[in-house]
Formats: structure tokens, sequence, C-alpha cells
């Protein structure tokens, strides 16, 4: 995806210019989170050694799960607003959790950046076992607010409450985002999802921020779908849709569900914005405990979100040539897609194949 | 009451003829409703059916609700089958459906997916049943404003239905000869509330360790279901996964022309029909039955009429897959009266 230079500035201020940061070498937060995050980010440094990418790592340990390992969420906080870009592996949210703790290590880090924004872009992988073909959409989800609120309370035994916040500042907020990203990226069509037939005022208030919106964007097309709806129109009709935009917990659901679509959790790059901070880490965010140390992980999602850093960064050549030659390694078939340290190699070797620069 | 004798495969049994209420709906309803009346009549199937409408009246208190004569047939049957409804926008009465609901406290709302051979979707051999609590969650109605621009929607989610819906389905398991049951939850992020209803499924699983069970957050079943459904069987959730997963399932096999519906409470049961009314057809002989008909098989399973229920769903199957009719977007069926016709003869001379 080629992007015009100051494709982001809009939402992240915090980028030098291009110039500058072609010349010297780039500090990156990295945070290869819980599961087989670690195997992933040794994968994504070989490659990155490979292509000589100029960005070094500030890696720090961030979970959930074993916390004596963790760093302190402050640390972490200041080095990403620090370096204003993070490569993010996925950090687990156990169910068992100390009384009073309702917010997730997760929503902490989002809120503390204020990361509203959450862009899985859906594509097929020619060469990637999928039942569907030449999908391509992209799945924007507001992601500080609604069903992860964390504001839940017993109010008597047995009867709990658990509150969904819907505001229109972030409502407005993230539909602006869409269609932005809309014009930016060349698409045509913008689909609120909701479901505001039942939740009438919450969902009913997002749909109307999106709609309000919508009218500033008249040569987007803009419509509307239920949730429910819309799953079953993904699993039998998914080439209709072009940017999507939805609360948190739809945003979760749908997310997952495309990534299935085009071959799994392990394909599907993500990318997370709020106004100063931009953060890289898979779409679809399964850590795959069970996998640690088989080499059985697939490395692909991590190292699209990767280029998609680098593009970030305005390295646009290494995000290129990179994402070619996963690509092309996907699509030769050469490698198992699920064996990290192979697949690494060929990529490699894919890489090195490419005319240098 | 009166009895009659009923052929069967296992000579001359006495059955008892219960009655059932019949909402024929609105739409297409009717049509595919007599489609039904006709299959279950040549399956000889000692059902008589009681027809009500439900198209609210306005009461003395100046709102509209579901007419006495419905409420009255669906308490003293406990069984009733329902075509689609059409809910009027902004005339000022909730959703018919909601308040049937209400009325009749169904609780659990009972969703198979089968796949259909002769209707060929990406995805084969799905059979799945996904089992929703149907009373509260995010659809328990209490939304306020707090200040302008700042929405609270609460989900309420209780012990005791919870429990209640966690038991039909370890219940419903083993009547229908299923193995495993997923409670599919968010607990890692809704922790009380989403904790309390998987804490009432591990009871229930406790109580029942004939059935396998296992959990699974709702992402994961996302991303597992369209990749590779047949790893599931019984799935329960609250109200709101349920109400995506369900459809998510119907459209793997085809979409809500094809997908039976039961809602089940304490006193009664409603068997339905999902899909729209779709009025832009009625009356012109293209409605398809499949998704009423089902519902009218699980009606059956629901009264332990199985031979009856087993006899019209091999029919069913067996006339989509010789393609005897055509489904057209999986809603449409052209020639609905021969679909009917096909059924009726074919099945009950052939055994």
């Amino acid at each position: 995806m080629q992007e015009s230079a100051d494709t982001r500035i809009h939402y992240c201020f915090c980028q030098m210019s291009s110039d500058t940061q072609v010349q010297g070498r780039q500090t990156v937060t990295a945070l290869p989170g819980d599961g087989v995050g670690p195997e992933l980010f040794a994968s994504i440094k070989e490659v990155f050694t490979a292509s000589r990418v100029p960005v070094d790592f500030e890696e720090m340990i961030l979970s959930e799960m074993e916390p004596e390992k963790s760093a302190s969420l402050e640390s972490v906080i200041e080095s990403c607003q620090k370096n204003t870009v993070c490569l993010k592996g996925i950090i687990s949210s156990p169910v068992n959790f100390q009384y009073g703790l309702l917010q997730t290590l997760n929503m902490k880090f989002r809120r503390g950046l204020d990361l509203f924004a959450n862009v899985v872009s859906v594509k097929s992988l020619p060469g990637c076992q999928a039942r569907h073909r030449d999908l391509d959409f992209v799945i924007i989800r507001e992601m500080t607010e609604g069903e992860y609120s964390a504001l839940e309370h017993e109010s008597v035994p047995g009867v709990i409450e658990c509150l969904k916040i819907v505001t229109r500042e972030k409502s407005t907020r993230i539909a602006r985002f869409a269609f932005d990203y809309a014009i930016r990226h060349g698409r045509k069509k913008v689909t609120a999802v909701h479901k505001a037939n039942i939740m009438k005022l919450a969902d009913g208030l997002f749909l109307e921020c999106c709609t309000d919106v919508a009218a500033l964007y008249p040569t987007i097309e803009f419509e509307s779908m239920i949730v429910d709806n819309t799953c079953m129109q993904l699993v039998s009709n998914p080439h209709q849709f072009d940017v999507m935009v939805m609360g948190n917990l739809y945003g979760n659901i749908i997310d997952n569900l495309a990534a299935g679509l085009v071959g799994g959790a392990g394909v599907v790059p993500g990318e997370n914005y709020g106004s100063e901070v931009a953060v890289f880490e898979p779409g679809a965010r399964h850590a795959y405990a069970e996998q640690i140390g088989k080499d059985t992980a697939n490395p692909t999602a991590m190292l699209l979100s990767a280029c998609n850093l680098l593009s970030h960064l305005h390295l646009h050549e290494h995000a290129d040539r990179i994402s070619k030659a996963v690509k092309k390694t996907i699509a030769d078939g050469t490698a198992s897609v699920t064996c990290v340290n192979t697949i690494t190699k060929v990529i490699q070797l894919n890489l090195a194949s490419q005319s240098p620069q | 009451m009166f009895l009659v004798r009923i052929p069967s495969t296992s000579g001359c049994v006495v059955a008892q003829v219960r009655t059932v209420t019949l909402i024929p709906g609105d739409g297409i309803g009717p049509e595919i409703s007599a489609a039904v009346q006709q299959i279950f009549a040549a399956a000889n199937v000692p059902i008589a059916w009681d027809p009500v409408d439900v198209t609210p009246v306005k009461g003395p208190d100046g709102a509209f609700h579901i007419p006495q004569k419905a409420v009255d047939s669906v308490n003293t049957h406990g069984v009733g089958l329902k075509g689609p409804l059409a809910t009027p926008i902004g005339k000022g009465h909730k959703s018919l459906n909601l308040a049937l609901r209400k009325e009749f406290n169904l609780y659990a709302n009972v969703r198979p997916a089968k796949s259909i051979e002769g209707y060929k979707t990406l995805y084969d051999g799905v059979d799945i049943v996904t089992i929703r609590e149907n009373t509260e969650g995010e659809y328990s109605g209490i939304e306020h404003s707090i200040v302008d621009g700042v929405v609270q929607s609460i989900k309420l989610i209780t012990e005791k239905a919870s429990r209640r819906v966690a038991q039909y389905a370890f219940d419903y398991t083993k009547a229908n000869g299923r193995r495993r049951i997923t409670a599919v939850h968010k607990a890692n992020i809704m922790r009380m509330s989403d904790g309390l209803f998987l804490r009432c499924c591990r009871e229930a699983a406790q109580q029942n360790p004939d059935v396998q069970f296992d959990e699974m957050y709702l992402d994961t079943v996302c991303l597992k279901m369209v990749q590779d459904p047949n790893q599931f069987d019984v799935l329960v959730m609250p109200n709101l996964y349920g109400d995506i997963l369900s459809d998510l399932c119907a459209g793997l096999i085809g979409g809500l022309g094809l997908t039976p519906s039961g809602n089940i409470g304490e006193s009664g049961a409603l068997f339905e029909s999902v899909h729209g009314s779709a009025p832009d057809i009625a009356g012109q002989d293209k409605a398809n039955p499949t998704a009423l008909l089902l519902s009218g098989v699980m009606m059956l399973r629901h009264m332990d009429l199985h031979s009856y229920a087993d006899k019209i769903q091999t029919g069913c199957f067996q006339t989509i897959k010789e393609g005897k009719v055509r489904i057209w977007r999986s809603f449409l069926l052209v020639d609905c009266p021969c679909f009917t016709l096909t059924i009726s003869e074919v099945q009950w001379l052939t055994d």
C-alpha cells in the first residue's frame, strides 16, 4: 500500500520530517508480549538486521500474566511517548484477576496513550490457505470506551451490572478517523456497524455520530448495518465491505472473524493510533501461550505489522522489501508458515535475492 | 383430547392429539405456515393447530398489547409455532418478538445450524447448536443519558438466569445426543459479569460430568468458527454473543431462510423462523418454508414426537438434496407448493 508522505500526520503529530528520519537511526519501543511474542520478536529482529533497517529497539517486558517480570506501566508509557512509535506483541488478559482490578493491563496501556483507533486491514494473501479469496477491507475500531470501560459492580449478591459507556466525543472522533482513512486510502464506502435496534441510546448515539460525520464526506458512500447481520454477511458475502467502523466489542469480534476469513490470527496486521503515539501489533490478538518453544508460531502478522511501522517512519523502501519477501515466501509455499525459524530464514533469503538498494 | 391411530414403522400405536398454537405471522408467514401444516398433515403428525392473530390491540391504558386470546392460547397449550412478524418502525409499540419473549418468559433461544446438502456454501458438514440467554445481558433495556453526549447502557447478568440457561444447555445436549458444550464469554474483559456467567456454566458442568465442557473467548470462537466450524458442537452464551454467533452460524450454512429456532420458557416454548416477513414476495408462492418447517421439527422433538420429527427432517433434507426445488438467495424458494408436495409425497411412502 503506497502512502503519501504525510499520511498519518493528522493523528500522529509527533512525526519528524521524512528527511531527518531516513538519515538517522530511529528508536522504537518494543513490547514482545506474552505467549509466542518473544519468538516472533526474534524473527523481526533477524529480518530487520538482514534488511539493514535503521531502527533500534528499546525492548521492555509488559505482562499481566507474569507481573514479577513486567516493567512498570508508567515506564512503558513514558518510553512510548518518548519514541512515539511502538511495536507490540500480544499481552494476554487473564480471566482470574485480583479483586478490585477490573481494568486489564491492555486497557490501561491504551488509555494511558489514548490509543483510540485500531485499524485492521484484512487482505487475502496469495498462497495462504483460506476459504475466501481476494478479500480487501479495513476494520476501524474505537478502543477507549464502550464495553471495555471496566465499570462493573454487584448490586446485590448474584446480580451484576456492567456499564457500557458511549460518548458523542469519542464516537465522533472515531467516525472522523474512519472517513479520513477512507479518503486517504482511496476507499469508496464506510459501513457503521451497530446494534442500535436494541441499544437504542448507546449504539443510537454512535450511529448518529457516524451519520453526522458522513454528511461532511459526500464523496464517500455511507451505510449502516446491524452487527449480527454483519457477521452473517461476512461469512457469506464478504466482498461487499470496504471500510467498516464500529465500537469496541464489535471491533474485537469482527477483527477476529475477518482474520479467520483470510487465514487466521497469524497473518493479519494491525495498527493503533492515538493523538501522539502509534502502536503496531497483530490485528487479531492471540498470544498462543500453548505454542511456546514449539517453533510453530506464524510470524506473518507481526512482520506485516512491522512493515506498517516502517512505512509510518517513512522507511518505505525497507517496508516494501520486507513485505515483498514475506508475501513471496507465503506465495511460494517453500516454508511452512507455522514454523517461525524456517520462515524467517526463507524470508531472509528472499530479502537477499531482491536487488540491493 | 381424543385418540387416533397413527401408522408408524413400529406398527400401530395410539397417540394423543395435542393442540399447538399457530401464529402464522405477516408477509410470507401465512403461506409458509400453510405449507408446514400441509406437510404435518401428510405425515399424520398427531397435532391440532390453534391459529391465533397477534396483531397488537390498543388496551384501555392506551398502550398496544398482544391480544389476550393469543396469550391464553400459548398458556393453555404450552407450545407454539410462529412465522415471521413485521415490527412496524416508529409506531410507539415495542417489538412484538420482544413482547412475546417477555410474556412467556422465554429464557433460552436455541438455534441449530446444520449444513444442507444441495445448498452449497463454502462450509460443509456444519452441525452446531447455539443456546443463548434471552432475558437479560445487553438486552436489559436499561439505558440512560447521563449528560448530553454521554450514554450508559447496562448489561445485566444474574446468577439465576445464568444458572437456568446453563442447566438448559446441558439438558438439551443430553436429550439430543450431543457430546460437548462450549461456554462462550469475554470474562477477561468483563471480569465480573461474564465471570459470573462463566462460573454458573462451570457449576452446571460439574453437575453434569457426562457431558464434555470447555470454555472459550468470544473472539477466539469467531476466529475458529469461520476457519473450521466443525470443531464446535453446542455453544452456550449470554444474550448479545448468542445473537451474533447464531446469525454467524446461519451465514455459514446459507442464511436465515434455512435455520430453525426455538425459544424455551419455564411454562411454554415457542418455535419460530427468524427471517424477515419479506412483504415484497408475499402471496407469490416463492417463499421458502424450510426455516419454519425445521422449527416445526424442533417443536416435535421438544414434544417428544421424535419419529415424526425424523421423518419430516429427512424428507426436507432429501427434497433439497435431490434438487427438486431450487433455493434462490437462500431465502426465496421457487415453487413453494411444489416443495410442499414433494416433501409430503416422497417421505411417508418410503418408510
